[in-house]
């Protein structure tokens, strides 16, 4: 009786529910809750790990140089290279979207390429093309008589460099999401806006772009995220240089967690960004709400 | 069929009998009675190397009932340091692990102590380099003991040639190879004629080049800062890095990187050897794996390749060093076998063979393990090419930030303080006072 009860009671709808999300609970509780508890931990002891500061190690980030610099250089990097990476999405997009659908495939899976290709990898390509001393690029440069780039010994152009490979690795995943959403909207609306009389930029503005807000809001805030936590390129690239002035968030912080040896310190660095991104993705997740409720 | 009765004097016999096998048990030498050791060393770059070490631990652990399992880790991508990481925070893995120049410092907490094994090292074999004992004696303790392969020199590696036709320096009559130096002509060999000399390498579209960018081998600036007597932090940690000596150097560099090459501000640790092999450069800091991986692949430059002391400064002459222990982690599980092997690989022979296998390149940490060895002297093309790889002169090597307190000059070195302070000059183009300025804002955060 007991057990009849049981199973009845295992057989109900959110039970079954449940049980069946449960793998999927245990793996975010493991891999990504605990992690995330056990680094805020971490980021509140000192550099012994022997006592718990609180949030010193978070007021001491605010009085160094390099921290803010590497701030500055974190939100910089992420908000031109994620700007480029979506325009450059939407053009692809848009000139997928006009060719022939026969001819579609082939350029889908081609521009892809930089997307799929593992971040460290390809980014290895590009490094033997701007290597300080016999850089590819500087090698054709020269052929055409001129003059040699420091693409990864100077500030800026190390900066650039590193926008220049995010944006060939980030690219692609924008124009599959724009193509996507390219393709739900429905082709009477052109029709009707070609009707009366609506030329292309009509037709973008009044139709493309509001029928893709959500997409785009939801895509850049994703790409925002990934760009602002990015450490292959910045890694491989220029580990930091020169001077500090590529070092990303997570870069920085594996520089003082793991290579310096203060874990505490390296926690701190790489939560830091927390709190930006919750508030941005806060932020746009509500207008997206918003706009869906409108719908 | 008889029965065997059992009274109590028989009982007690055969108690005591059963109780001595026992004791004795652990005595019996059977194939590995005296349980497993499991090492993660450094693997070395040089090829056939690690074979050589594997042997020779694997030999010592048949010998003496030992199973002993060696990994080689790679220290390229950080792998050897990560996996240190993890294998202490973990409190699993290897029972002796490679410690590389500063992670003594970094997992002194979690490592054994080995005053007992260094004390009866120095006993045996006399003392250790003093940047040895800098990096592994920490509190009052050993906490690491000197490893048979990958501590290395930064020596200069320069173009015998080059040299000659254009700085008109003949190398190998200033450093030969031989116990016949002048002493006098030596001692004008300092950062100032080096200066004379890099400037006419430059004209003459040869220059030298020594890396100025956040990575381990711009450890040759910390050795020049050193024999200016410019500190950063003092052997009492106290931040000294607004001096006198710190401009000097600046002023110094300010004029020497006029004739280095732009993309030092982002050379790797290869990037000098490249520049060397490649014919390009005149002169560059090094162990000898240049010289051996242009033997390999570039034969004609590596006949015309000189290891040779580095300048004087007006401190003293510094050459950048490198040392790498073992260390035994408090977890480990079979303390007294690992212990008898840090003593056993200490061994003349043991290192006289890892110098070998390395093709020259390893350096003991035992003083008197520099005597005699062949494999320097007998290095060629071209003959003598590895005399002063080894330090016979006046040098003496030094940790980078020394004589800060070591866990202070590891977060420096790790932290790429002086190479740094230098690009903000040399590069950005900041006033002494403001890259200064900066400097002592960094030294306050790693001293925290």
């Amino acid at each position: 009786m007991k057990n009849n009860a049981l199973y009845i009671w295992l057989r109900q709808k959110p039970r079954i529910a449940f049980f069946m999300c449960l793998p999927l609970i245990l793996m975010v509780l493991c891999l990504i809750i605990y992690p995330f508890i056990y680094s805020i931990f971490l980021s509140m002891l000192n550099k012994a790990e022997t006592k718990f500061v609180g949030i010193g190690n978070y007021l001491f980030l605010f009085k160094r140089e390099t921290f803010w610099l590497v701030v500055q250089q974190s939100i910089f990097f992420a908000l031109v290279a994620v700007f480029f990476k979506a325009l450059i999405g939407f053009i692809a997009a848009h000139s997928i979207n006009a060719i022939p659908s026969k001819g579609q495939r082939k350029w889908r899976g081609m521009l892809l390429i930089p997307w799929v290709i593992p971040p460290a990898l390809s980014t290895l390509g590009w490094w033997w093309l701007f290597e300080p001393t016999y850089s590819a690029l500087n090698w054709f440069l020269k052929e055409i008589s001129l003059p040699a780039i420091p693409w990864l010994s100077e500030t800026f152009w190390a900066r650039f460099s590193i926008i220049l490979v995010n944006i060939w690795v980030g690219a692609p995943f924008f124009l599959i999401m724009y193509l996507a959403a390219l393709k739900s909207i429905p082709e009477d609306l052109y029709e009707a806006a070609s009707i009366d009389g609506a030329n292309y930029r009509q037709k973008l503005y009044y139709i493309t772009l509001p029928m893709m807000k959500n997409i785009i809001s939801i895509t850049i805030l994703f790409s925002i995220i990934v760009t602002f936590a990015n450490f292959d390129i910045v890694r491989v690239l220029t580990r930091g240089g020169p001077i500090d002035t590529t070092h990303l968030f997570a870069t920085y912080a594996f520089r003082v967690g793991i290579e310096s040896g203060d874990i505490p310190l390296g926690a701190s660095v790489s939560l830091f960004m927390f709190p930006i991104l919750a508030i941005l993705a806060f932020i746009i997740l509500r207008s997206v709400r918003k706009r869906a409720l409108e719908v | 069929m008889t029965k065997t009765s059992i009274n109590r004097r028989k009982f007690v016999k055969g108690i005591s009998a059963a109780g001595g096998y026992t004791i004795a048990a652990p005595y019996v030498k059977t194939a590995y009675s005296a349980g497993k050791l499991s090492l993660g060393i450094w693997s070395h770059w040089i090829p056939g190397a690690d074979n050589v070490l594997e042997n020779i631990l694997v030999s010592w652990g048949e010998k003496n009932g030992v199973e002993v399992k060696v990994d080689f880790i790679t220290s390229i991508g950080n792998k050897l340091l990560l996996t240190a990481q993890a294998e202490s925070r973990a409190k699993t893995g290897h029972d002796v692990f490679s410690m590389g120049v500063w992670m003594t410092s970094m997992f002194k907490n979690k490592l054994e102590p080995l005053d007992d094994v260094v004390e009866d090292i120095i006993a045996k074999h006399g003392p250790l380099l003093d940047s040895a004992k800098y990096y592994a004696h920490l509190d009052g303790h050993w906490r690491s003991a000197p490893a048979p392969t990958g501590s290395f020199f930064d020596s200069m590696v320069s173009r015998i040639d080059l040299f000659k036709e254009h700085a008109g320096i003949d190398l190998q009559t200033l450093f030969p190879a031989n116990n016949k130096r002048d002493a006098n002509r030596i001692n004008d060999w300092n950062w100032e004629s080096f200066l004379i000399a890099a400037e006419k390498l430059y004209n003459a579209g040869k220059p030298f080049g020594g890396t100025i960018a956040a990575t381990p081998d711009s450890r040759w600036l910390a050795a020049l800062f050193t024999s200016y007597g410019a500190e950063l932090v003092n052997k009492d940690g106290e931040i000294t890095v607004d001096s006198d000596e710190v401009r000097q150097v600046l002023e110094f560099m300010s004029k020497l990187t006029q004739f280095m090459p732009d993309s030092v501000y982002a050379w790797d640790d290869s990037s000098n050897n490249r520049w060397l092999i490649s014919g390009e450069g005149s002169a560059i800091f090094n162990p000898a794996s240049a010289w051996a991986v242009a033997k390999r692949d570039n034969p004609e430059i590596a006949k015309k390749l000189w290891h040779h002391d580095v300048p004087r400064g007006p401190k003293g002459r510094y050459r950048p060093d490198n040392s790498q222990f073992w260390g035994l982690w408090d977890f480990a599980e079979n303390k007294s076998a690992a212990k008898d092997l840090l003593r056993y690989i200490a061994e003349r022979h043991v290192v006289d063979a890892c110098v070998k296998a390395s093709k020259g390149y390893d350096i003991p940490l035992i003083i008197s393990h520099f005597n005699n060895n062949k494999t320097w002297v007998e290095a060629s093309p071209p003959d003598g090419v590895l005399y002063n790889y080894p330090m016979i002169g006046d040098e003496k090597p030094v940790a980078v930030a020394h004589p800060a307190p070591p866990e202070i000059a590891s977060q420096i070195s790790t932290n790429y303080v002086i190479a740094n302070l230098t690009a903000r000059v040399t590069a950005k183009g900041q006033s002494f006072k403001k890259a200064i300025s900066w400097a002592e804002n960094e030294l306050e955060g790693i001293m925290r």
